[in-house]
């Protein structure tokens, strides 16, 4: 029986040859001739050594790490209390709660930047609330705290999602039993909420850090003085026509983005499976 | 018990701030998109002015948007699908590499994947200058999501007993990928579908760098305006946008609920309407 349904070598060339065929003309042959093109500027090879020895290029590394670390921290404690209290309890208006706080799961990042701006920007409504105390407005849609206020926006989203999930598989009875032993409320979460959902932290938080590391969107609508790797990668390109320094710029960004997943796979397990 | 409750209030009004920084702003663009003058605010009066002059200046970007995502979801649909399947019958360590790089375009930045484009074909002038070069961009970034959806819905069904069922009555292995593997997967399809296109109306990272001046997309044409134009013009144009991604995100939510997984064969309504 089993062998009739074996599939032989020519059908699956079949199925696999479509996609193979693209995915190798479009992106591995173009990959292969960036990293090539990396080492063909002034610098050769060396080029990837400027980004930590270049003071310029090294800031904008620091810079884009660090947003992305402090991104992912908010995003990751906000998500939390928001998500497990969501999954916990059921009140009216809970499931258009939960759909107002998913809307926001496919804007592009130049969407995202103009809703820091609608937030943050000079006739922002972060300002006219100060204002209306009679304070001073604060205007920081366009600085790194602005940039760091849209990728926490637009990462709340799925991140909540997945601690949703993973809220909804913690076994109550650990909890029972952590109160009936004299745990507070404090101590079951740290001994038990919080363990439990690693995983999902760490998976949801590798997304979030290597969206943030990556994005371009939020930070071209902000503010070309934003100095993070894909704005300077951008002006490389286009201004400064320096495609060698642009390409190995991509290179060490996407290998940074690239290893946050592939960290949080190995650290996570099998047991997470990615979220789309 | 007293202080379970005051962190629970707690929890609830953090819940509803979250949410209300996530929507305000959303309704505060709404407005803005149908204010005479922002700057005066609402009393100034509302006005469909800003829609209207938005959709004589960039109509042509949201047509754009719309024939590449139709466009992207015929090629992931077509590379995708077969694939999908394929990973689904060999769960090998060939398979899981194949589909690690699969998702290659995803986690590196568009930007890298943008360039590498430009590197390798920029030179053909016809085709760096046509829309197909933005939607070989779209369709690398957008393919892993196909498969994965088709993938998750193919390896939680029976396929073994479904396709030994059909060859028993002598279907053969064409036969059995188009009456019995397709139509247990359209949940996965749909679901991928839905998402290939919300995702490739959206993308900005590699369009970026993709388009020209004859080939600009939503998110470029939005870029642009927020760049250029008044507020107000930027937000009519931002009501556009989420006027045609909205249903696109709520029909994704309603199928995210847990679907039910079946062996019946497809009931024919379902199966006529599409």
């Amino acid at each position: 029986m089993s062998h009739s349904l074996a599939i032989s070598r020519r059908q699956s060339a079949l199925l696999l040859l479509p996609a193979a065929i693209f995915f190798t003309a479009f992106f591995l042959l173009p990959m292969l001739r960036l990293f090539f093109i990396s080492a063909s500027g002034q610098l050769g090879w060396s080029a990837y050594l400027a980004i930590v020895s270049d003071a310029n290029y090294f800031r904008a590394l620091w810079t884009t790490l660090a947003v992305a670390a402090v991104t992912t921290l908010l995003t990751l404690v906000i998500s939390a209390i928001s998500g497990v209290f969501l999954q916990r309890h059921a009140f009216p208006g809970r499931a258009l709660l939960v759909s107002a706080l998913t809307l926001p799961l496919a804007f592009p990042g130049v969407v995202v930047g103009f809703m820091v701006i609608m937030l943050a920007g000079r006739q922002g409504l972060i300002g006219e609330v100060f204002a209306l105390f009679g304070g001073e407005r604060p205007v920081f849609a366009y600085s790194l705290a602005g940039l760091c206020m849209g990728y926490v926006y637009f990462s709340i989203p799925r991140t909540i999602l997945t601690i949703m999930a993973a809220a909804e598989k913690l076994d109550p009875r650990l909890e029972e039993a952590a109160r009936s032993l004299g745990g507070s409320p404090w101590h079951v979460v740290r001994d038990v909420i919080l363990p439990g959902l690693r995983p999902a932290f760490v998976s949801s938080g590798a997304i979030c850090f290597a969206t943030a590391v990556g994005a371009f969107g939020t930070a071209f609508t902000l503010a070309t003085r934003i100095e993070v790797l894909p704005m300077l990668i951008y002006t490389e390109f286009t201004l400064s026509a320096n495609i060698a320094m642009a390409a190995a710029l991509s290179f060490s960004l996407g290998a940074v983005a690239w290893l946050a997943l592939a960290l949080a796979r190995s650290a996570a397990g099998a047991t997470v499976a990615a979220a789309g | 018990m007293k202080h379970g409750k005051l962190l629970l209030s707690l929890q609830f009004a953090f819940t509803l701030a979250v949410c209300a920084f996530l929507v305000v702003p959303v309704v505060m663009s709404i407005l803005a998109g149908l204010t005479v003058n922002y700057f005066v605010g609402l009393q100034s009066g509302l006005t469909l002015r800003w829609v209207f002059e938005v959709w004589d200046a960039y109509r042509d970007t949201l047509f754009l948007s719309l024939g590449l995502a139709l466009a992207c979801l015929a090629l992931t649909l077509l590379l995708g699908v077969p694939l999908a399947y394929l990973l689904a019958r060999s769960r090998g360590r060939l398979a899981r590499a194949i589909e690690e790089l699969l998702m290659l375009p995803v986690a590196v930045p568009g930007l890298a994947t943008a360039l590498g484009l430009i590197v390798a074909y920029g030179g053909f002038a016809g085709f760096r200058t046509s829309a197909a070069f933005i939607l070989v961009g779209h369709v690398l970034f957008t393919l892993p999501f196909m498969v994965r959806s088709v993938l998750a819905v193919l390896s939680v069904i029976d396929l073994p007993t479904l396709e030994e069922g059909a060859a028993s009555l002598g279907a053969g292995f064409w036969q059995r990928f188009r009456d019995i593997v397709l139509p247990n997967c359209r949940n996965g399809i749909l679901a991928g579908a839905l998402m290939v296109v919300t995702l490739s109306v959206g993308e900005f990272n590699m369009t970026w760098l993709l388009h020209t001046p004859f080939t600009k997309t939503l998110p470029v044409g939005l870029a642009d305006a927020y760049a250029s134009l008044r507020l107000e013009i930027g937000s009519a144009y931002t009501l556009i946008f989420f006027l045609l991604i909205t249903p696109l995100l709520l029909t994704l939510q309603v199928l995210a609920r847990p679907r039910r997984q079946s062996f019946a064969a497809p009931d024919n309504t379902i199966e006529n309407a599409s």
